[in-house]
């Protein structure tokens, strides 16, 4: 396919542009398959501007006179150009990005504009997934033979030795038939054969039975998750779930299992064909329902409160009751306490804990990925972060292409998006604001992963499940984010100079007053947040100097 | 002592706010100065102090079964919940701390007690260590525009205003106190900051008598000499910071605001900050919303904005950003007042001085700065503090909006500030505590006739003694951020909750690292490391000097962790104690587990769950050092202090 078809005008000069935290620059403009070039040619500066047009949400147009906005420019060596420019009409693009970034082009020339805006409405939500930029992106410092992701559940699995004993790899998945949102390989108790793996998976809702997520060394508790079982309004049990289910206890007198649903929202599930586990089939196991909010609800908070950080009535009861009014807030410190609870369960009541909601692919993997940050000092790290990650959302089938087809700016009808994995990042970083020692990475990190979430120029969250990912051939095609971010440049952004292990459990506080909202991501791109970057500089510059010093006080012994 | 009726109780219990079945046993004594729970544990010795002047309110509540109960509100913001076996013995604790947080006359207060055993000779250099006519110098005055006034020596124009004040060059005595008569209080227009660079100054008086018609010469005379004094400018500001509405509601009492007719070339600006007693309620809504037992986010938040506390705060630094922009940027000088012209007009033109003058955003400047504008200017300290028994109507937390607004500064500027939230926090508890005589009565005249310098001590040279516990490791003076006028934002957004101070004592809802301790450490091994670099570098010219070509002495191997880091292992661990026990001295030690109750009990497991990540917050055991809260309430220096176990 030709992109070529849908860009009617490739170049405009005389382009005004205006972003966030820059004086106005006036340039060419030009449009390419996948980007939106910005350069400047104002002597002395030369600004450049390269987004990816995947990463514009919405955008605005509108057909202005331009006698009008020449007040902008009163210097004279503009208003030279003014003249040649009324000669046409012109137009203004307001761009809108999923990383809440603003940009305005005054673009000269109505037909110029609305070209230029109908070729970033289309290229900027292609359907066709092998046509997005990462199938592109050939970086020269890296090749497509690199090593794609960080590990494999393998991998993971050969190296917990103390897994062996009594949990195995099971590949029933190989084909993706059992579960078509699972990996390949699974952990699962060893008692439990394939067979009894596919019976479990007809039982479970998409074919997620439960798998092992986190094994805690300390006590050999464990976390499962799955999705909900499908026990319909007449109640139907499985034998083989309950027996999986009852292994993964083995001996010790008993399990949770955390739903993220609340009681009735399980219940009524039960009329579509889902349910939950009752009391009298899996005796050995306590249900906590802790309703989370999921879906449209989740995407429409994000929505409010985008709305709130852009509000301009410079009112304080107004942003505070917008502020409330998103709940924003309130889905953190739901997902962090009960994060907090599934730890507490395992790591200080020695339990196993079996985490599901409905689907099992969104706030089951938002709670087990933070009770493993609360619980597990090797997910601290920057690889180990990365690696949770990778294990957690991206293995584990969080469908990104559907959650993450559309930020908080868009004008389109909400289907799949939810900004559930963004809940993840503003959890992680109320996390790091309360341990800031205890993390390996820097709030940079967090915002990186916020935008490549959105849109990217590598291959690693596009598609929705492992399966999806394999058909596309994303290992052969494109380059993995991990493994850039781990790079030593970005390293040394992206890790945390103050960083030093601890083998304690990082408990949160969930009071509302210990949780914030999460500026550096909300406010990206207001002057503030810049000054409170320079801080970090600052902080970073310290402890290097710090580490100079210590380094060569200790002179090479001869 | 005689108001003490009993001095010890035994078998009390002290209630843990956030969940209550958390409770220490514990003994109580009353002593001449503080309240102190010991805790019966074996081994640790966990000691609460809480100093009477810093007791706020006092309720007593019905007796049940378990006893009496008595809550403690704290001005620190610290609350305590005993519960006392006998119902007599509560009501004897109840009266005895009633009258001994209320002393009655001056001389009860805690600063004339604390370390009495000093001569004033020896007091003196404490007292001498801020000078107000140093800060008037480094402004460059007295100069050719503006004099030092002598015209209230003995406070008789002005009772409230300081003996020395500066005035325009051409302000004659007649003006002066012709314009004294026609303002509230005697309180005359004077200088109370001046920018050498433009000349622009910002001037401070209270409201005028100008009631509906009435004019005065003498003060069109003086607003006309403080505009000749800024030679640059053709105009200056007047700045009403009260909401015009009650501005226009003076003018009925005959007092009101200036006309911009009568006098020449000034422009009149209302800033709508509200007063003394919308603030009062304002705080006790926000505290009542800090101290909600499990609030949820919504709670919290409705609360916060229908408390209109952060509004309150917006308006005064809105205020100082005005008024700091006029003199910076438009070169214009500035009249700001209120009504009386102590509390608005304190604030906003001591915020500005801040936004305006880098020197006041060093720890020597802060303090120079609540000397100048707050303590020499008449802040009425013990009516808004509420010192002595008195008319709880005076009672506002004026002094605690302006520490506030300096905070939240500091959070959108965080190289721009040498001190620390600490340093902030430590001023505030001692504005209450009584300890030190600096904020004792309500104007100069008060301080001279109480002889607060020859009796009792001072706060600033005690903070200055112990800077290094107030600096702000990040401080950068050479940052572009510190330079000059401070641009903050003042989007709603930008301002936060002052965790720190509102809900000091709950420990559990802090940060349980403390970047800026470690960071501190950093720059103490850092200095150290430099220092021996030096010596080393030395010592080798020196070695090569003598033509000697050994091994140079090999360096003592550093540990490559900063003092700051156990401490903050320790803090890492904390938070485990979720159900029980209170943060104890030894919080390494591993816990036995907690098992979770199954079926039979599990309602109340239930709901240990539902708060899942519920923070156990003790009161702080003053045994323990926390980042944030310095112990006011337990100077080491005090007589008491032996007490204390270690």
């Amino acid at each position: 396919m030709e992109f070529s078809e849908y860009i009617k005008t490739a170049n405009v000069e005389d382009v005004v542009l205006r972003q966030p935290l820059h004086p106005p620059g006036r340039g060419t403009l030009c449009i390419t398959g996948h980007h939106l070039l910005f350069s400047d040619r104002e002597e002395g500066s030369c600004q450049q501007v390269l987004l990816l047009l995947r990463n514009i949400d919405a955008i605005e147009k509108s057909v202005e006179n331009l006698l009008t906005c020449s007040g902008l420019f009163s210097n004279a060596g503009l208003s030279q150009r003014l003249d040649i420019m009324l000669s046409g009409s012109s137009g203004t693009i307001t761009i809108k990005c999923k990383d809440l970034r603003v940009l305005q082009l005054d673009i000269p020339g109505m037909e110029e504009c609305l070209n230029i805006a109908r070729s970033i409405e289309t290229l900027s939500c292609l359907d066709s997934m092998s046509e997005l930029y990462p199938f592109f992106y050939r970086p020269s410092n890296a090749s497509l033979r690199d090593q794609w992701g960080l590990s494999s559940l393998e991998r993971h699995y050969s190296q917990m030795k103390e897994l062996h004993d009594r949990w195995r790899l099971s590949t029933v998945n190989r084909d993706f038939s059992v579960c078509p949102s699972y990996p390949q390989a699974v952990i699962v108790p060893k008692s439990t054969d394939d067979d009894m793996l596919e019976k479990v998976a007809k039982f479970r809702q998409g074919g997620r039975f439960p798998v092992l997520c986190y094994y805690h060394k300390k006590n050999g508790m464990v976390i499962m998750r799955s999705s909900q079982p499908l026990t319909g309004a007449n109640r139907k049990r499985c034998r083989e779930d309950e027996q999986l289910l009852q292994a993964v206890i083995d001996g010790s007198d008993k399990g949770y299992i955390i739903d993220t649903r609340s009681s009735q929202q399980a219940l009524q599930a039960r009329m579509t064909g889902g349910g939950l586990e009752s009391k009298s089939c899996y005796s050995s196991w306590k249900r906590l329902q802790r309703q989370m909010e999921r879906g449209k609800a989740l995407q429409e908070s994000l929505i409010k409160l985008v709305e709130a950080c852009e509000d301009e009535s410079n009112n304080m009861d107004r942003w505070l009751s917008k502020l409330e009014n998103s709940k924003w807030l309130s889905h953190v410190q739901t997902a962090l306490s009960t994060a907090g609870l599934l730890a507490e369960c395992v790591e200080r009541d020695g339990h196993s804990v079996l985490v599901h909601g409905s689907e099992g692919t969104d706030s089951t993997l938002l709670i087990s990925t933070l009770a493993q940050l609360i619980m597990d000092p090797s997910c601290r790290t920057l690889e180990g972060f990365l690696t949770l990650l990778e294990r957690e959302w991206v293995q584990a089938g969080h469908p990104f292409q559907q959650r993450c087809a559309h930020s908080a700016h868009s004008h389109a009808r909400l289907q799949q998006e939810s900004p559930v994995f963004l809940l993840l990042l503003d959890c992680v970083w109320q996390l790091w604001r309360q341990f800031p020692l205890a993390l390996g990475f820097s709030e940079a990190l967090l915002l990186r992963l916020a935008t490549e979430a959105y849109a990217s120029d590598y291959g690693t969250f596009l598609g929705n499940n492992q399966q999806e990912r394999c058909a596309l051939g994303v290992k052969e095609n494109t380059h993995c984010l991990f493994q850039a971010l781990l790079r030593p440049r970005e390293r040394d952004c992206y890790s945390n100079p103050l960083y030093e292990h601890t083998e304690l459990a990082i408990w949160p506080s969930v009071h509302p007053q210990s949780l914030q909202l999460w500026r550096g991501f909300f406010l990206r791109w207001t002057p503030q947040t810049h000054h409170l970057e320079e801080a970090q500089e600052e902080i970073r510059n310290m402890v290097i100097e710090w580490g100079k010093l210590a380094l060569s006080s200790c002179p090479a012994s001869t | 002592m005689e108001h003490i009726r009993l001095p010890k109780v035994d078998n009390v219990r002290l209630l843990d706010r956030i969940s209550p079945r958390r409770s220490r046993v514990g003994t109580l004594y009353l002593t001449a100065t503080h309240t102190i729970f010991v805790e019966n544990e074996a081994g640790v010795r966990n000691e609460t102090w809480v100093l009477h002047s810093l007791v706020c309110s006092l309720e007593k509540q019905a007796a049940t079964a378990s006893g009496s109960s008595l809550l403690i509100h704290c001005k620190n913001f610290q609350v305590l919940n005993f519960v006392i076996p006998r119902e007599r013995e509560c009501h004897d604790v109840h009266l005895s701390l009633q009258r001994l947080s209320q002393p009655e006359r001056p001389d009860e207060l805690y600063c004339f007690s604390y370390k009495p055993n000093i001569d004033a000779e020896e007091r003196r250099p404490e007292w001498d260590f801020l000078d107000l006519r140093a800060d008037y110098r480094r402004m460059g005055l007295p100069n050719s525009l503006w004099k030092l006034s002598s015209v209230n020596q003995h406070y008789k124009v002005s009772d409230t205003y300081p003996a020395d004040l500066f005035v325009p060059e051409s302000a004659t005595p007649p003006v002066i106190v012709g314009s004294s008569k026609f303002r509230s209080r005697g309180r005359f227009p004077t200088l109370s900051y001046y920018s050498k660079e433009n000349h622009a100054a910002i001037c401070r008086s209270s409201q005028p008598l100008s009631g509906f018609s009435a004019r005065c010469l003498e003060d069109e005379q003086m607003l006309e000499a403080i505009l000749r004094s800024n030679p640059h400018s053709d105009f200056m500001y007047v700045v009403d910071t009260r909401p015009k509405l009650n501005a226009i509601a003076n003018r009925a009492a005959g007092k009101g605001y200036e006309n911009e007719d009568n006098y020449s070339n000034i422009k009149f600006q209302f800033i709508g900050i509200e007063n003394i007693h919308v603030m009062r309620n304002s705080q006790q809504k926000m505290m009542e919303v800090c101290e909600l037992r499990s609030p949820s986010m919504s709670d919290f938040l409705e609360g916060l904005e229908s408390s209109g506390w952060l509004k309150h705060i917006k308006a005064v630094l809105d205020a100082g950003i005005f008024i700091a922009k006029a003199v910076a940027e438009e070169g214009v000088s500035v009249l700001v007042h209120c009504s009386d012209g102590w509390d608005r007009t304190t604030q906003v033109c001591s915020v500005a001085c801040v936004l305006l003058d880098p020197h006041y955003r060093t720890l020597r400047g802060l303090m120079v700065l609540i000397e100048k504008d707050w303590i020499s200017f008449g802040h009425k300290f013990s009516h808004r503090c509420n010192h002595l028994q008195g008319d709880p109507k005076e009672v506002s937390p004026v002094i605690d909006q302006f520490l506030e607004c300096v905070w939240q500064l500091m959070e959108q500027f965080p190289c721009a500030f040498e001190f620390n939230a600490r340093f902030l926090i430590t001023i505030h508890s001692h504005i209450y505590s009584c300890q030190y005589g600096n904020f004792i009565g309500n104007n100069q005249r008060e301080r001279t006739e109480l002889g607060l310098r020859e009796k009792t001590h001072s706060l600033w040279s005690y903070l200055w003694m112990n800077r290094a516990d107030y600096i702000n490791p990040l401080y950068r003076p050479d940052h572009s951020q510190t330079q000059g006028l401070l641009r903050p934002s003042t989007a709603p957004y930008c301002f936060k909750f002052w965790r720190a101070l509102y809900n000091r004592f709950d420990r559990g809802m802090h940060p349980r690292q403390s970047v800026e301790d470690y960071l501190s450490a950093i720059q103490e091994e850092t200095q150290q490391l430099k220092e021996q670099l030096a010596s080393h570098k030395q010592k080798i010219a020196q070695l090569e000097q003598e033509q000697e070509w050994s091994v140079p002495q090999k360096a003592v191997p550093f540990d490559k962790s900063p003092t700051g880091w156990t401490f903050c292992n320790d803090m890492a661990n904390t938070p485990q104690d979720y159900t029980g026990g209170f943060f104890t001295s030894s919080p390494c030690q591993p816990r036995a587990p907690i098992t979770l109750q199954t079926e039979e009990s599990n309602k109340t497991s239930k709901s240990i769950l539902s708060n899942g990540s519920d923070q156990e917050s003790g009161i702080a055991d003053v045994s323990c050092r926390s980042p944030l809260s310095e112990d006011s309430t337990r100077d080491p220096d005090s007589d008491e202090a032996a007490y204390s176990a270690s």
